[in-house]
């Protein structure tokens, strides 16, 4: 064993890897992207399969079909990419898996950087699957090598289940210095194993049904399940909440339990039992949803004991957001009657707001300005899209209408144009979310003779994740160069009635085809394509030119670009920001920005 | 325990900047746990990592109230995270603000110095750095990170020494950049 300071996520892929995993796929996400990105760096000899999949449905098969053969198979995702493989999953669920199938899908309590607080606890419920819930990357690394033994133990997929604070966590973890590798024996035809047919889905949900109290019984004495303490007091945590929790009882001397849920489902019944045992009074400090507390809630009534069960149910903890060690200290104040002050602070001063903006230079400003200019006085509609370019939405672009989920940005456009046919309808999509969820949408859109324009913003990368390769990349997470996917090829096959590609920094040809499309009736597509500046040289860098400019601050007030600041009531171009798009030196009315 | 918070804007190295301080308290045998944002912030966004290290930690944020040193790489940020800041705890403070553009666009006169004045009225114990000066005697704007160590360091109440510092920069920054950031560690 030797020590290592690991990212949570890094000590997620180290314990996969180190539990013989063989084949990984995944689809990028925060925070669970840096799994997948950690295994491929480690994978110098090639001996684990790993790639970035179209999407979480077609991710969490290709990991399937790598369990049926035998192998042992990690799939990773964020919570909301599990609703996108639910399908796969719910049926997986009865059929089963042969090699060990570990499903990490991250949770986002806050959110910080996601559209749900929703909790894959209850998918593990909903799909009768067990799950695993760290509370470090310490456990994290330990555990993953646990779900993968269990996986494998009770030929099932298991859900593995961290939060933002323990993937982007990092801590000093102890790994191990070597590992038994997996030889996975192969695919072996068995019609009525691999083959779903509601016959056998009922005697497979009988034997589900059979397995998960033997199931939560071993749970109740599995090694992170963690009971300690005495008294009438009760307190039920889990995840990063038991840190939390932890140090707020730090020199707390009222008698109290403590019970650590490692693994919500099949809910370690016996172990609860345990701990209610001569409570009054129970508080689940729990994030996102009131899974434990249920849970106990149902165990009281089912045992007729007569303890008072507290949490979000009812409101003494809060519904939604993030639990810090702050929130529990209240929390705890309170339910076992001890002194706390909040620290106080004098008043601090107005401060500037500072929401994420698209980046200097950034080829999505061109593209949605582009758009503005061509539509200026027509009653049009902006549909967007998951990624970087859903900040198109703030001022002063305000380019971004509605915004959904993956893909929907070309089907909601459909949706609105059938309410309001007088409405132009633009979707703008990304090019890795166009290949995870918009093709079907724009077929959709032709078959139903829908009249749209869709905008593919196509930067060569999956950039709001932190640069992922996608099929229009040309690479893959092995390091092969492969053919890149066409998604002009692709439009033109579904039967779009205009494709063009134009770059996006050449205002004038960006503008030019938005206007031949609006003559157009059909699904119309213009593909705005320029490379992402995280990917690319900056250019030569421009300036203002003082004598010239006259002060109109018309650069910042349309693009609202943040290399242009305002110093002593003049534009100024930040060198360090700048990498030179020249979209500003289009807008400036008396050319006064160059090079 | 040690508790330290670097705040600042996306891009200016807060989080190499929590790695070497990480580093440093491995070299000396202690526990340590971090926490960063990522994702959205990234984006001109603010920025904000908590270091812990010592004998046993538990949470890897920092309570309120809490932190020995705050590092600020720019003054509104460094003043936003203040209530982490201890009783009587230290806060190193970049001068030069960083303008979001939601300033220039609404025309807000922000430039940092009500910020400044705010940590001069309320913390004790202030440093105030010209980030700027350094970067430019060093002929690079990417050492803010380690000069803003350096005066926390200097100023005893980050836990690490000067000489530990530079012990981190030759083992964890790549060689070419060691003459760059030990010369940023001098004149901080």
């Amino acid at each position: 064993m030797s020590k290592r300071f690991l990212m949570g996520n890094e000590a997620i892929a180290l314990g996969a890897v180190h539990a013989g995993v063989n084949v990984v796929s995944g689809y990028p996400g925060t925070p669970s992207t840096e799994i997948l990105e950690t295994i491929a760096k480690n994978n110098k000899d090639g001996s684990v399969y790993v790639e970035w999949s179209v999407n979480e449905k077609a991710a969490l098969e290709v990991g399937a079909g790598a369990a049926y053969s035998g192998a042992r198979s990690l799939v990773t995702m964020k919570q909301v990419g599990l609703n996108v493989a639910s399908d796969p999953l719910m049926s997986l669920a009865y059929v089963g898996v042969k090699g060990g199938m570990v499903i990490v899908s991250a949770d986002d309590p806050g959110p910080i950087s996601s559209q749900t607080e929703q909790d894959t606890r209850h998918f593990g419920q909903f799909s009768k699957l067990p799950v695993f819930d760290p509370s470090s990357p310490e456990e994290a690394y330990e555990m993953i090598q646990d779900a993968f033994e269990c996986s494998e133990k009770y030929g099932t997929p298991v859900l593995f289940r961290p939060t933002t604070r323990v993937c982007h966590g990092c801590a000093s973890v102890e790994v191990k210095d070597s590992f038994e590798p997996h030889k996975p024996e192969g695919f072996v035809k068995d019609t009525m194993r691999w083959v779903i047919f509601p016959r056998t889905s009922y005697l497979n949900h009988c034997k589900i049904e059979k397995r998960n109290p033997q199931l939560g019984e071993e749970f109740s004495s599995y090694r992170f399940n963690k009971l300690t303490g005495s008294g009438r007091k009760g307190i039920a945590t889990h995840g990063i909440s038991y840190a939390y929790t932890c140090e707020a009882l730090q020199g707390v001397d009222k008698e109290h339990k403590l019970l650590k849920i490692a693994t919500p489902n099949p809910f370690p019944e016996k172990l609860a039992l345990e701990f209610l045992e001569g409570l009054d009074e129970v508080v689940c400090i729990e994030e996102l949803d009131p899974v434990i507390e249920r849970e106990l809630t149902y165990i009281v009534g089912k045992h007729h004991l007569n303890v008072t069960v507290r949490g979000k149910l009812d409101g003494t903890v809060q519904p939604a957001g993030e639990n810090t060690v702050e929130s529990v200290k209240e929390i705890l104040s309170g339910f076992l009657d001890i002194k706390y002050d909040a620290p106080k602070l004098p008043p601090v001063p107005d401060l500037p707001v500072r929401p994420p903006v698209l980046c200097a230079g950034c080829p999505h400003r061109a593209s949605f300005y582009a758009v503005k200019q061509a539509t200026k006085g027509k009653k049009a509609v902006y549909s967007g899209d998951i990624g970087c370019y859903t900040l198109g939405n703030a001022k002063p672009l305000d380019m971004v209408d509605t915004c959904l989920c993956m893909g929907a940005d070309v089907t909601i456009a459909q949706g609105i144009h059938r309410v309001e046919p007088d409405t132009v309808n633009f979707s703008f999509i990304g090019d890795s979310t166009f290949f995870a969820s918009g093709i079907t949408g724009v077929v959709n859109a032709v078959y139903n003779q829908t009249d749209i324009i869709l905008i593919v913003l196509d930067n060569s990368t999956t950039a709001m994740t932190g640069h992922q390769p996608h099929p229009g990349t040309g690479v893959t997470m092995m390091g092969d160069v492969c053919a890149k996917v066409s998604i002009p090829k692709i439009l033109e096959a579904v039967g779009c009635t205009y494709v063009k590609t134009v770059d996006p920094l050449d205002l004038t040809a960006a503008e030019t085809a938005v206007k031949e499309a609006l003559e157009l009736k059909g699904v119309r597509a213009i593909i705005m394509k320029s490379p992402c500046i995280a990917v690319t040289k900056p250019q030569t860098l421009y300036k203002v030119d003082g004598d010239k400019c006259i002060g109109c601050k018309r650069c910042i007030r349309e693009l609202g670009c943040p290399a242009i600041v305002l110093t002593d009531g003049r534009p100024f171009i930040e060198p360090s920001l700048c990498y030179g798009c020249g979209v500003c030196s289009h807008v400036c009315p008396v050319n006064a920005i160059g090079r | 325990m040690n508790n330290i918070l670097l705040c600042g804007v996306g891009g200016q190295g807060t989080v190499l900047a929590s790695k070497l301080l990480a580093f440093a308290a491995m070299e000396r045998g202690e526990q340590v746990r971090t926490s960063e944002t990522i994702g959205m912030s990234q984006r001109g966004g603010c920025v904000v990592s908590h270091v812990r290290s010592g004998e046993s930690i538990d949470s890897p944020m920092l309570p309120k109230g809490s932190a020995d040193i705050i590092i600020g790489f720019e003054p509104a940020e460094a003043v936003r995270n203040i209530s982490y800041l201890k009783k009587g705890g230290t806060v190193i403070v970049n001068k030069k603000a960083v303008k979001p553009v939601t300033a220039s666009l609404t025309g807000s006169g922000y430039d940092g110095s009500e910020a400044i004045e705010y940590l001069r009225q309320n913390v004790e114990s202030l440093v105030v750095i010209d980030g700027d000066a350094i970067c430019e005697k060093c002929g690079s704007s990417k050492v803010l990170n380690i000069a803003l160590l350096a005066a926390a360091a200097k100023s005893g109440a980050l836990g690490m020494t000067v000489e530990e510092l530079k012990s981190a920069i030759v083992k964890r920054i790549p060689e070419k950049f060691h003459a760059l950031n030990i010369k940023a560690v001098e004149l901080a």
